[in-house]
């Protein structure tokens, strides 16, 4: 099996390899890939919708459909994660583990699995559970805030600067996953439950498939963000603009949501009590 | 000779790309370990991002994001007449941007899978699973 691999490798190599001289050569200006529709996206973008950064005018208008699809896989793909793994519920009694913060003894206690959590000086903690370094803690706590901070730029700023909804929603879901991992998965799910993922990523690409209807309401094209422009009271360039950030948003959240979602899922084999 | 090398150089992404593909092609046919697969899966894609973020590529030219003035407002450009060579090709880098996330989301979905293999087999390996199916 692993020699038939090789010559399969092999000669799918050397097919590629023989084509490669056919190919346009390392940044050539005259390729075939820069010379149709990227020339009328690079100097008609701005003027038709006042969004210098033209990778988001491409992502968010031009090819608006394209990107409504890859958000509903990113969606679809948390969904999928969700129905895999997930269970509910299987048993109402559960054994956990409650350490004495001052003592440091623990105690197993098989309880209603309503009421787990960390109440006055006990704390929930893991069945593998190791201290927690006060450094890495501490150092997350600080940074977290700044990421979130940096994220929320990142889409909001997505027209002028590279960014936009897919990073700045992977930056987002990042910081989740990152307090997560430097505490344990149930602060994480306490801060952001697991019904908030589901609302979230559901919300977001409710916003972008309702920004396409509203377009639509309006009379215009679906996507077509000139809409907007009777709504917001602006030129319908500015509107196409509006439109790409609303956009953006709906992304933002979807993926941010769907990648937390994931998160959780995988990391506790879908009964969000342990994580990693 | 010197032709060679030179058409070596000047196509030597694609040399690149097909290098990364062949190791993750070699990864998903040769390797029997499930985890193993996924990653060669991930090698795959890693190098048709890289060949399409390579074909974006122009001489002497810049990240797509028109440059605006700073005295003026934020939609107006300086220069009135945009030149499509000064720019880079967005239209690779807009495919790419997508495809990494959905490939982040799909290799959740691939590792779920992955779970649920070893909940019901108790191993990852493909021949074990595969005996296994057998002898029910």
């Amino acid at each position: 099996m692993k020699f038939l691999g090789i010559i399969v490798v092999v000669i799918t190599g050397a097919l590629l390899v023989y084509t490669t001289g056919d190919f346009p050569s390392w940044s050539d200006p005259a390729s075939p890939a820069s010379t149709h529709v990227s020339p009328h996206y690079i100097e008609k973008g701005m003027h038709e919708t006042a969004a210098p950064n033209i990778v988001t005018a491409v992502l968010a208008d031009y090819r608006g459909f394209d990107t409504l699809f890859e958000t509903t896989v990113v969606f679809c793909a948390g969904v999928v994660c969700f129905f895999l793994l997930r269970i509910p519920g299987r048993s109402p009694f559960t054994e956990c583990q409650y350490r004495h913060k001052a003592t440091g003894i623990t105690v197993r206690v098989k309880h209603d699995r309503k009421m787990s959590g960390s109440f006055g000086e006990f704390e929930r903690i893991d069945t593998l559970w190791t201290p927690h370094d006060l450094i890495i803690q501490t150092a997350c706590r600080i940074l977290i805030p700044f990421i979130q901070l940096f994220a929320l730029y990142v889409i909001a700023h997505g027209h002028h600067s590279p960014g936009g909804g897919f990073q700045g929603g992977v930056i987002l879901g990042a910081s989740i996953i990152l307090l997560a991992i430097s505490h344990d998965l149930r602060t994480a799910l306490d801060r952001l439950g697991e019904k908030a993922h589901a609302i979230l990523c559901s919300v977001g690409v409710l916003v972008y498939a309702g920004t396409g209807a509203v377009c639509m309401v309006l009379g215009f094209n679906f996507l077509d963000y000139g809409a907007l422009a009777r709504i917001l009271h602006v030129d319908p360039v500015m509107a196409r603009s509006h439109g790409i950030l609303v956009v953006e948003v709906g992304v933002g959240l979807a993926v941010m949501a769907a990648l937390i979602w994931i998160y959780s899922n995988v990391s506790s084999r879908g009964n969000y009590d342990e994580g990693l | 000779m010197s032709e060679i090398i030179s058409s070596v150089v000047a196509h030597y992404n694609y040399w690149i790309y097909i290098a990364l593909m062949m190791i993750g092609l070699y990864a998903v046919i040769g390797k029997k370990n499930l985890i193993k697969k996924i990653i060669g899966v991930n090698i795959f894609q890693t190098a048709i991002i890289l060949f399409y973020v390579s074909i974006g590529a122009k001489k002497g030219a810049t990240i797509p994001i028109i440059h605006h003035g700073p005295g003026g407002g934020h939609h107006e450009t300086t220069a009135s007449v945009i030149e499509a060579s000064q720019y880079m090709n967005p239209l690779p880098h807009v495919l790419m941007l997508t495809a990494i996330v959905v490939a982040v989301a799909t290799l959740g979905v691939a590792l779920a899978l992955a779970i649920k293999v070893y909940n019901q087999y108790g191993t990852l390996e493909e021949d074990e699973i595969l005996s296994r199916i057998r002898v029910r």
